[in-house]
């Protein structure tokens, strides 16, 4: 592998696996020459979450643009790369196949090598891009709003999954509580924002702990116990004071992430941390994290806001390991929604 | 002039080159398979085999033509994405052939009226009236979503004798026989022209190309007939709301 390291690879990177159509131009896997994202966010916003049908049909109306745009501000041509890399799952199937079938496309029309990415692995190998002393072995969270993973990063594209959530993904929580007190979609941001006028430690929402696995998550309980506290509040006649909700509920489920992330660093006798997903931006869980990982000599990592969100930088990142551990995808590939974390 | 084409609006997934000098015509290549909806893992090996048997080099096709709906939406999505992938890398216009206009290409030359059925479900169908006049695809009523009542009110009104074709057709032979059209001259259209092929699609492209009928890769987008669910419901929610507000 290491005979031809003096030539730098190019990838074309593609991602449609939910409301971002994005494309990217990244070198050797940690250099981002171009990060365009079209953000479907005010379309979805009159629907209260993502409409799997609208999403799709916006992906096909502009992933043209997005892919040429990535090239201009690259200053590069397709003729310049090396390879097409593309989310394959996990994610919405429709949303999915447009990036999919548009890749095996370009692919196919200038005999790229095409290289099929996991859309976690994707996140996870976010932190490789701003952070160039960064490898495995690792112990990262993902956490966004259709995954909360704790993992070993063993090796690029090597992943020991520690634990999982039992039933909403963290983001989920986020996003059905702001509903509940009527802040909208999407729900991350504007919990975080409210949070900051508001009291963690006011209302007393359960941390869940699962007796049989102290990696795993669950936080549909959480999610019920701020509903029953709204209702109880209204039942009472007292007013919500929503800040007060927003900023103890973020704190409840900081807590159990930070918990079982430092328990896992722990175990794992590894010295480094990183974080993934639209929920690794959440100012009030870096903060704890940063504060968790400094106590205990822990490395902490993260990737700034734009390559926490959907994007496809980080498939370009995730594409490079795998395209120089030989992955090469035929012209056969599918979208795979519900695709696992380290299967093939 | 040579023009790819692919079509994977429906059951059957198709890829075909087409080959036409102004004089001739030629069909060079046409893979056409009507077996399980895999389009988004079949459509692109079709692509590769036909190429590789006619030896085409992509740089000296003159344009990507798609059936570009309506259609299933997924499967439009498939065709559609693959042709702007190709547009985009190739450098090549795209040409927006309508699935229901393709379909009736298909019984060119016929003096009858052509009417071309998908199965929409939700109780309708995706058709269209057209007829050959002086050699030429003539539309009598361009392709829609209605109830398969409406399209045959529509056909007894003309008062001529039909050729239904489509993936549509064993849904609705029942109730046209026996009911809609009972008393009316029709018939349907036999095993080899009666689903979607893209040389089809190919041929009708070529004229278009010829009339200027073309779109850049990246303008192109499918014309599903019909918003999606939830645009639906919310378009209905809000019409309740001012009727009743």
């Amino acid at each position: 592998m290491s005979t031809d390291r003096e030539k730098d690879i190019y990838i074309l990177a593609i991602e449609s696996s939910c409301d971002e159509t994005a494309a990217s131009v990244v070198k050797n896997g940690r250099h981002v020459l171009s990060n365009i994202i079209s953000s479907q966010i005010e379309l979805h916003k009159l629907y209260g979450g993502v409409v799997p049908e609208i999403a799709s049909r916006k992906h096909i109306e502009k992933i043209n643009q997005v892919i040429q745009e990535a090239l201009d501000t690259a200053g590069m041509t397709l003729d310049d790369m090396d390879a097409i890399g593309v989310t394959y799952g996990p994610g919405l199937v429709g949303a999915l196949l447009v990036g999919v079938a548009e890749a095996k496309a370009i692919s196919y029309a200038k005999k790229l090598p095409l290289v099929g990415v996991h859309h976690i692995e994707g996140h996870i190998s976010a932190n490789y891009i701003e952070n160039p002393d960064l490898e495995p072995p690792f112990v990262c969270l993902v956490v966004s709003g259709g995954h909360t993973h704790l993992v070993i990063v063993r090796d690029y594209g090597k992943y020991e999954i520690l634990g999982r959530t039992r039933d909403d993904a963290a983001g989920e929580a986020f996003d059905k509580v702001a509903r509940a007190i009527g802040l909208g979609y999407p729900g991350g941001p504007k919990i975080d924002k409210l949070s900051k006028e508001g009291n963690p430690d006011a209302i007393a929402f359960p941390r869940a702990k699962l007796e049989d696995s102290p990696y795993d998550f669950s936080f549909s309980g959480l999610k019920s116990a701020v509903l029953n506290y709204l209702n109880g509040c209204k039942m009472k006649g007292e007013t919500v004071n929503r800040a007060d909700v927003a900023a103890s509920f973020q704190k409840a489920v900081c807590d159990v992430l930070v918990e079982h992330a430092m328990l896992a660093v722990r175990n794992s006798g590894l010295d480094k941390f990183a974080i993934a997903g639209g929920v690794a931006s959440n100012s009030s869980l870096r903060a704890a994290l940063g504060d968790a990982c400094e106590k205990n000599g822990i490395k902490f990592y993260h990737p700034s806001p734009i390559l926490c969100t959907d994007n496809a930088a980080m498939i370009g990142a995730a594409a490079y390991y795998e395209f120089l551990a030989g992955r090469r995808d035929g012209l056969d590939l599918n979208a795979v929604p519900n695709l696992k974390l380290g299967e093939r | 002039m040579k023009i790819l084409a692919l079509d994977s609006s429906g059951l059957v997934a198709s890829v075909a080159v087409v080959e036409d000098d102004g004089i001739n015509g030629n069909l060079l290549a046409e893979y056409t398979v009507n077996y399980k909806k895999t389009h988004s893992q079949t459509l692109l090996p079709m692509l590769d085999e036909i190429a590789r048997m006619i030896e085409l080099d992509l740089n000296t096709i003159d344009a990507v033509a798609v059936a570009a709906g309506p259609g299933s939406f997924t499967g439009l999505r498939i065709g559609s994405a693959t042709a702007k992938g190709l547009g985009l890398a190739l450098n090549k216009p795209l040409v927006h052939v309508p699935t229901v206009d393709s379909l009736a290409y298909n019984l060119y030359g016929t003096d009858r009226v052509i009417c071309p059925l998908m199965d929409a479900r939700r109780n309708q169908v995706y058709t269209g009236i057209y007829e050959f006049r002086n050699n030429e695809l003539s539309v009598i009523e361009p392709q829609m979503a209605v109830g398969i009542d409406v399209v045959a009110g529509k056909l007894r009104d003309l008062g001529r004798e039909v050729i239904f074709l489509g993936d549509g057709v064993p849904v609705f032979r029942e109730v046209l026989t026996e009911q809609l059209m009972a008393g009316q001259k029709f018939s349907f259209a036999p095993a080899h022209l009666n689903k979607q092929r893209a040389g089809a699609v190919a041929a009708l492209a070529v004229s278009y190309v010829r009339a200027g009928r073309v779109e850049t890769a990246a303008e192109h987008k499918p014309d599903y007939l019909r918003p999606s669910q939830a645009e639906r419901e919310r378009a209905e929610k809000e019409k309740k709301e001012k009727l009743h507000g």
